[in-house]
């Protein structure tokens, strides 16, 4: 392999990268060292240097209310109003985001880029509202100190001593489309601070004291400097790829970091982006998960994702293994994944702990081969950022502990039993034996509760055994010291088996929990295969979340014209009020999670995902007053489920489109046969029309016998056209709808009188009977209608049927429906699906004898539209007899009028 | 034949129609006078004297409806209207405002001449017509009120009576279902076409060998009745 060809995968990357830049705004970070170097006056500067060139600048927010001099920058600006927002008595001034949105200007200047927002506003950060504004297409002045950097968080604390804790992701940084560096001798910087152009001089006195003294400022300056090298570093070497310039084309170095849920991994993989940028290396940050990791709590469970999701954010691909052995995973996946270097953690246990269970990295180092080891060190005192996520309080289970009490009293009575009234009678029983019932007891209570109620088990069961059973009886002296060694071991013994027993149980549950969840996505994917609707796919996965998450789902799918609409919800669903509305129309629009739980809206009432597929965003798939939101497992179990939605959702669609595209072509495919069939049976006709016609107009020898023959000729086709037209005009009107009925109380023999008059020229051949009986009431229907069914009947039978034979129409009547019966003697109809000859332009092989009487195949079609208009049903069949059967059925509507026929 | 040649009146705008007309009707021995358009026909129908008009029903200038109501406030010469199939409702309309009988569009010659025949001969005869009637083997005699069937006399009741004369008094003409309601139950009856259904349907028992296949009493779908002569 040639090493220095460019990464088609980073070039891909670049031209992604390329591609989303055209549309979207661009950011220029206007970079310093610290408070007071002039970033903001600088980017005001640059603002209004814009505004003079004519382009649209708006001020969404700037911190210049206390400098004098930035302030009168802000003149003849457009200022956007603040966003005010009530939190616990106070009102803070927040940029307003959809103002800036709607306002959509050229540029907007939004200082301090690290920001926190407020609580109450879409996103956490100030950075997520400065890529929308990116992604809206509006370019972006920000301001940004050095030590708000992710990357260098630690260094900064220590330099300086102070945690930051507004902290801003690196990739912001990175991806900045212009950073300036505002750059000011710390003397210069101190200066101004004393001046109190930076603080109000009582503040920069304390200021001056604890942060700003001259030590921090030059190594914070130290570092803004490098930080601003390294991205000047980076677009050169991106300038490279692109150009494809080789030579000094770095090693291909991986670096891996292996990350636990320890406090110190966040320092760890600080190292280690370090590291990676100094060797201009990818890096992965990897999480192992062993039987024994698997059973962690869950605040370390938090932990360990909230570590992850810091290496992602830093840059780095995150991968979680699992496997029984650390050094076998970590090994064998470096290896696969061409691995240069792998950073750890100094272990932080006692050596006794090695020397019982061996030590992972000197394990990791005998065996890493060609791989180095970096073993980092971590700063004891390292403060955990959980401190803005505070773990639930521990509930205490009281029930619990009054179980323990109960079965420790009992185990307690039992040993004073057996001591005091069985031991005085008979030989002395031993205290050991009473000991062992506590034990058991304890054993009871550590095996069956929490770990508190086992402890005190134990505590209570020693104690009550002190105060019975160890002499001197009923106090808590001891008289002799080896019973102190009996506490201990019952102590640890209680210890020990509860901790165990609760270890296995954390890990039963753990494994139960991924079982109900792998079991559940499992249910919802084979129930989701074998649905094609839209809309029960929707009703489906919103059963199955709403079961596994113990909350109400709704699921939200794009109308035609793109309008969120709620497809199905579990239960009955509350109103949503136009704030949790824009919450969900946010995620669909951005493709991004958002809600209670998440880092964007976080005070929503539902946690909303978008249901991404490879077509784009399909829906929106919401938790309504999630139970678990604080567990950050919820929102990767439910990123799983609205996978699995988005590509059955997305099936659905595409299943929609091909069936609306496969009716366009059956109309399509309708319309033709139309046209070749119009065509061919009006011309066929017109055709001897015109022959027969001008042989009598041109041939002057014709005898009078064939003059008369072709004239017939010419009446018959005539009458043939006539037929065909009235077909295809009544098909038409039946099909647009446009049929309409005038029912009227009819006698049916009049009808199928009138049919047959109609007919009796061209049925003459045949013998045509009517059974219909004396006594038929009254029958509710459209006359001329089924005046035109019993003709087409009656007709088809004649081109189908040899001449000579019987075509009868017979009708019978029962209390709800009337049945009419038409029969004939031909030779039937097709046997294998008799009902095709109800279809469009079905024809079947006509008699040979009648010569070209064939219709258009419109006819029976035509009969059973009428015959459906009337709520009714027509049948074909074949008579075992032999011959075709017609049998129309149709409901009786009402009573027939009564008539005194006798006057 | 000494009868002189009964001169026809043709409204109609389509000239292929007219033509035919024109070309068979003169074989026959009518005179034709020909009208492209409504306001051409009436001063045609006024100054010709014509013994019958063909009136098409589709005519660019007037509703041939209206057409036929101005006609028969100054005459009441027959007229026969020609309209295309599907226009049930229209035919009845003209029927009732006047018009004497009706041809659907496309007709043959032979159906045209007895249609012509049948609406000549109810002018040419004074209304009284004849007390005897002959049917095939039907025998009417509206003097005595008898009727027999094969020499058989046959018992109606006196609404079936009445239908019956009413249907000789016109026949071979076409009656709308609201004259024969008219003639027999009164201008002012509120009665239904069902009514008239039930009566049809048993005086063809009575009358017919094959009442399902009429040969006299004739169903002039979504019109009326006509008695087949």
């Amino acid at each position: 392999m040639n090493d220095t060809r460019p990464d088609p995968d980073a070039l891909l990357a670049e031209v992604v990268q390329q591609e989303a830049a055209s549309h979207r705004g661009k950011l220029k970070v206007f970079f310093g060292s610290n408070a007071g170097v002039g970033k903001t006056y600088a980017m005001l500067d640059e603002a209004r240097k814009r505004a003079a060139e004519g382009i649209d600048v708006v001020i969404g927010y700037a911190e210049a209310h206390i400098r004098p001099e930035t302030e009168s920058l802000l003149l003849g600006l457009d200022l956007l109003p603040y966003k005010l927002i009530e939190y616990k008595g106070a009102t803070l001034k927040e940029f307003d985001l959809d103002a800036a949105l709607v306002r959509k200007p050229a540029i907007v200047c939004v200082d301090e880029l690290a920001h926190t927002n407020a609580p109450g506003l879409r996103h956490a950060k100030r950075w997520q509202d400065v890529y929308e504004l990116l992604d809206a297409g509006i370019n972006v002045y920000s301001t940004l100190n050095v030590q708000h950097l992710e990357s260098v968080n630690d260094i900064v604390e220590h330099i300086t001593g102070v945690r930051v804790n507004e902290t801003l992701p690196d990739k912001v940084f990175d991806e900045a489309d212009e950073v300036e560096l505002i750059d000011i001798s710390p003397d210069e910087l101190i200066e101004r601070l004393r001046e109190g152009k930076v603080y109000k001089t009582q503040q920069a006195e304390q200021a001056l004291r604890h942060f700003f003294n001259r030590g921090n400022l030059i190594a914070l300056r130290e570092l803004a400097l490098r930080r601003t090298a390294e991205r000047v570093d980076a677009q050169m070497r991106d300038f490279r790829r692109v150009h494809d310039i080789a030579k000094p084309w770095a090693a291909n170095e991986r670096v891996l970091v292996c990350v636990g849920p320890s406090p110190f991994a966040a320092q760890l993989i600080r190292a280690t982006k370090r590291l990676a940028s100094a060797f201009r290396a990818q890096w992965l940050a990897v999480s192992i998960e062993t039987p024994i990791a698997a059973a962690l709590s869950s605040d370390a469970r938090e932990r360990l994702a909230q570590n992850l999701r810091l290496a992602e954010q830093l840059g780095a691909q995150t991968v979680t293994l699992t496997g029984t052995n650390v050094v076998d995973e970590l090994l064998a996946f470096a290896r696969q994944r061409n691995i240069t270097k792998i950073v750890i953690g100094k272990p932080d246990r006692p050596r006794w702990r090695d020397w019982l269970s061996g030590s992972i990295v000197d394990d990791l180092i005998r065996r890493s081969g060609q791989i180095d080891i970096y073993v980092v060190r971590h700063e004891q005192k390292a403060s955990t950022n959980t401190a803005q996520n505070p773990a639930p309080p521990r509930r205490i289970h009281w029930a619990e502990y009054g179980c323990a009490t109960l079965i420790c009293a009992v185990a307690t009575a039992l040993g004073m039993f057996m001591y005091h009234v069985l031991g005085h009678e008979g030989e002395s029983f031993s205290n050991t034996n009473v000991l062992m019932i506590d034990l058991l007891a304890v054993l009871f209570v550590a095996a069956r509760f929490d770990r508190g109620p086992a402890i005190f088990a134990s505590l209570f069961t020693v104690a009550a055994f002190d105060f019975t059973v160890v002499p001197p009886y009923y106090t808590f002296n001891v008289s002799d010291s080896q019973y102190l060694l009996t506490f201990a071991v019952m102590l640890v013994t209680a210890l020990v088996i509860s901790t165990l027993t609760h270890s296995i149980r954390r890990q039963r549950e753990a494994a139960r929990n991924r079982e109900r969840s792998t079991a559940a996505l499992l249910s919802l994917s084979r129930e989701l295969a074998a649905t094609r609707e839209k809309k029960n796919i929707a009703l489906i996965i919103a059963r199955h979340v709403a079961e596994v998450f113990d909350s109400q789902a709704i699921l939200f799918l794009p109308t035609l014209e793109r309008e969120l609409a709620i497809a199905a919800a579990s239960g009955e669903l509350p109103p949503l009020d136009d704030k949790e509305l824009s919450v969900i129309r946010w995620v669909f629009d951005h493709n991004q999670p958002a809600g209670c739980g998440t880092t964007t809206l976080p005070a929503a009432r539902g946690i909303y995902l978008p249901l991404a597929a490879s077509s784009g965003n399909v829906g929106v798939l919401g938790l309504l007053d999630p139970r678990r939101s604080a567990d950050p497992e919820i929102l990767h179990q439910l990123e799983a489920f609205a996978n699995q939605s988005a590509l059955a959702v997305e099936r659905a669609a595409l299943a929609e489109e091909s069936a609306r595209a496969w009716e366009r072509v059956e109309a399509e495919f309708l319309r033709n046969t139309l046209l070749s069939g119009v065509s061919h049976d009006l011309r066929t006709p017109l055709a001897a029309i015109t022959g027969a016609a001008s042989s009598l107009a041109e041939t002057d020898s014709l005898s009078p016998a064939a003059g008369k023959e072709l004239a017939e000729n010419i009446v018959h086709e005539a009458e043939r056209m006539e037929l065909l037209i009235t077909n295809l005009l009544d098909m038409t009107r039946l099909e647009a709808g446009g049929f309409q009925l005038h029912k009227e109380w009819h006698a049916l023999p009049e009808i199928v009188g009138s049919a047959i008059h109609h007919l009796h020229k061209r049925l003459s051949q045949h013998r045509i009977v009517a059974h219909l009986p004396a006594n038929l009431p009254l029958v509710f229907l459209d006359g001329l209608a089924m005046e035109q069914v019993f003709t087409n009947l009656l007709d088809n039978a004649g081109i189908y049927t040899p001449p000579g034979t019987e075509i009868a129409i017979s009708a019978f009547i029962t209390s709800d429906r009337l049945t009419i019966d038409v029969t004939d003697h031909g030779p039937g109809l097709p046997s294998t699906d008799p009902a095709r000859v109800f279809q469009k332009f079905f024809r079947g092989g006509s008699r040979p004898d009648t010569h070209a009487r064939r219709g258009m195949g419109l006819g029976l079609s035509i009969c059973k539209g009428i015959v459906e208009l009337h709520g009714g049903t027509i049948t074909a069949s074949n008579r075992p007899e032999g011959g075709a059967i017609f049998r129309i059925t149709l409901p009786r509507e009402g009573t027939p009028p009564t008539i005194d026929t006798q006057g | 034949m000494t009868e002189p040649q009964p001169t026809i009146l043709v409204i109609e705008d389509e000239e292929p129609i007219r033509k035919f007309l024109r070309v068979s009707l003169a074989s026959h021995g009518y005179r034709l006078v020909e009208s492209a358009d409504a306001a051409d026909g009436l001063v045609q129908a006024a100054s010709c004297q014509p013994d019958l008009i063909i009136l098409d029903l589709g005519l660019p200038d007037m509703d041939g409806v209206e057409l036929t109501r101005r006609i028969r406030q100054w005459s009441k010469v027959p007229i026969v209207i020609v309209s295309a199939r599907g226009k049930e409702q229209d035919k009845v309309v003209a029927l009732d405002a006047g018009a004497d009988d009706y041809l659907t569009k496309p007709f043959g010659v032979s159906e045209l001449l007895a249609r012509l025949r049948v609406a000549l001969r109810h002018t040419s005869k004074s209304d009284t017509g004849e007390a005897v009637f002959d049917l095939g083997d039907l025998h009417i005699d509206m003097v005595r009120r008898l009727i027999t069937r094969a020499g058989q006399p046959l018992h109606l009741t006196p609404n079936e009576y009445r239908l019956l004369t009413l249907l000789v008094k016109h026949a071979g003409k076409v009656l709308t279902h609201r004259q024969i309601l008219h003639e027999i139950w009164g201008p002012g009856s509120a009665l239904e076409t069902h009514y008239l259904r039930v009566y049809m349907n048993q005086l063809r028992q009575k009358l017919e060998a094959d009442p399902a296949q009429p040969r006299y009493l004739l169903t002039e779908p979504g019109v009326g009745y006509r008695l087949n002569v």
